[in-house]
């Protein structure tokens, strides 16, 4: 069983391949963002020292990671079991032998490293010789970026799928998918780190699980948070996955009893 | 006056299909609205930290951007030919174009209308109101109408670019993710050109002038002494665009010769 699941990464990753010509452009997209948001953020900091708890050369490396790890955890699984909901392709996937949710995450793993491996990885390399990004140098901080990168691409989808099988509940989605995409940006600290925030929003985000899915990633890439308080925001993401894995059930529960394909 | 009335009539028409589906029109303003509230956000957290982007104050950013959200929301309702290589001449719906007596690039526009965008240019519209009495600059008799002027040259900048790289397609159907990456660049548009690296604002000058759609015309009504006169070239770099992107377009059109199926 678990090699079909394999398989399926297998597959995505080939299909993304046979389309790479875009990601090309991609690349540059994202050096733009970053070099926008870092020309921005330099003239912010202007004669700052510390703002938000953050050197603006953290801010820098910050704003790059957040960019290309978003490169890696971003997909469209919303949308994609969405459509398939809504063109009744769905009923097809339930009479096969494996679970539905599983394959989509195992889908969007198979792309999460296509992009990981051909888009963020020769991304960064740009990027670090464009704008004054420090990389950690220290190994074990790398290795645990990198797990939590692979936790941030858990939740991720795992929001996706949730909002994704609210289609077979609601007809028409389309609202709730993109209030989704600007929550994940807006929340998860993409846009602004959180600690921009002001207090009481702060707080509220802490109660959020976006925040793990670009800022606590990022936090301990720039050795804003280190030594055992990153081992702590590790498990803010593990907690995070294991709670998120509840709605998933209950949905997909529900769902199965209640699917009826229009059109068709 | 021929025009005129498509443009009533793609109206009706859009009116008809979108009262099919009320909510999705609500939704789509909303998201709209959300998008532009996540860069507005943006503005205002981070002047909780600082006084001051460049030399520039929160007022002063908010008013380039609410400016950026006027002709970007104007533009936007009548340009919508983000998938004109696979629609129009992948697909070959450009041959049902080209037999019909209106121009053809107004035919297209029409028929991807989306009023809904109008939405955004009302709301950057107040914003500049709102930052405008913030600032207590003066309004003289003359400032609506060069409002009106600005605006319109930078519509033709975006046109002019837009049509410009959308034109392409007649040289080239492979999809080359252009236009995306000109959407990304734009937004540089909305903050002052003073923060930018040298390369950088010439390239939002002269190269793709996005500078002229946000903060140079912005820069008028926010500090005339140093940015009045640059900015009055708004309109002119726009039309120098629009002519030049017209004249690749209609030639690519004349080379046109379908793409099969």
């Amino acid at each position: 069983m678990l090699s079909a699941y394999l398989d399926m990464i297998r597959i995505r990753f080939l299909m993304m391949l046979a389309y790479r010509v875009n990601y090309y452009s991609g690349i540059i997209i994202y050096a733009l963002n970053i070099g926008a948001y870092y020309f921005l953020w330099k003239a912010i900091y202007g004669t700052n020292e510390v703002l938000g708890g953050m050197t603006v050369g953290q801010m820098t490396t910050y704003v790059a990671v957040s960019w290309m790890a978003r490169a890696f955890y971003f997909n469209n699984l919303d949308r994609e079991i969405a459509n398939e909901i809504k063109d009744g392709s769905v009923a097809v996937q339930f009479i096969r032998p494996y679970n539905y949710v599983i394959v989509k995450m195992m889908q969007g793993f198979g792309e999460g490293i296509f992009r990981l491996l051909l888009f963020s990885t020769p991304g960064m390399v740009i990027v670090c010789f464009l704008f004054p990004v420090k990389l950690p140098t220290d190994p074990g901080v790398w290795a645990l970026f990198l797990l939590m990168l692979f936790f941030s691409f858990l939740i991720n989808s795992q929001i996706n799928i949730i909002t994704g099988l609210f289609a077979f509940f609601l007809e028409n989605n389309e609202g709730m998918m993109r209030m989704k995409r600007v929550a994940v940006d807006l929340f998860s600290g993409l846009v602004v780190p959180m600690s921009f925030f002001p207090g009481w929003a702060e707080g509220l985000l802490k109660l959020l699980p976006f925040q793990a899915i670009t800022y606590l990633p990022g936090a301990v890439f720039t050795g804003k948070v280190a030594g055992t308080a990153a081992y702590q925001v590790l498990g803010v993401q593990l907690l995070w996955f294991v709670i998120l894995i509840i709605p998933l059930f209950v949905l997909w529960r529900s769902a199965r009893t209640r699917l009826f394909v229009q059109g068709g | 006056m021929f025009y005129l009335s498509l443009v009533a009539d793609y109206l009706k028409n859009y009116m008809k299909t979108r009262l099919a589906y009320r909510s999705d029109f609500w939704i789509e303003v909303l998201s709209d609205l959300l998008f532009n509230g996540l860069n507005l956000f943006f503005i205002l957290v981070v002047f909780q930290h600082t006084q001051q982007i460049g030399e520039w104050n929160e007022q002063q950013i908010l008013f380039i951007y609410g400016y950026f959200m006027v002709p970007y929301g104007i533009f936007i309702t009548f340009f919508n030919l983000w998938n004109f290589s696979e629609r129009y001449i992948v697909k070959g719906e450009l041959d049902r174009i080209l037999t019909r007596p209106a121009y053809n690039l107004i035919q297209l526009m029409l028929e991807n209308i989306d009023p809904s965008s109008l939405f955004s240019a009302l709301t950057g519209f107040l914003i500049m109101i709102y930052s405008w009495t913030q600032l207590g600059i003066g309004l003289t008799w003359y400032d609506p109408f060069v409002f009106l002027l600005l605006v319109a040259g930078s519509i033709m900048i975006y046109g002019g670019i837009y049509i410009f790289f959308t034109s392409l397609a007649f040289f080239s159907d492979s999809p080359t993710g252009i236009l995306p990456l000109l959407w990304n660049l734009q937004n540089y548009g909305r903050y002052p050109m003073t923060i930018y690296n040298k390369l950088l604002g010439l390239l939002l000058t002269w190269a793709l002038p996005f500078g002229f759609v946000g903060f140079y015309p912005a820069a008028y009504f926010l500090d005339r002494e140093h940015w009045g006169q640059f900015a009055l070239l708004t309109p002119l770099v726009g039309l120098v665009f629009l002519t030049a992107a017209l004249f690749i377009w209609n030639f690519g059109i004349k080379r046109y010769r379908g793409a099969g199926s």
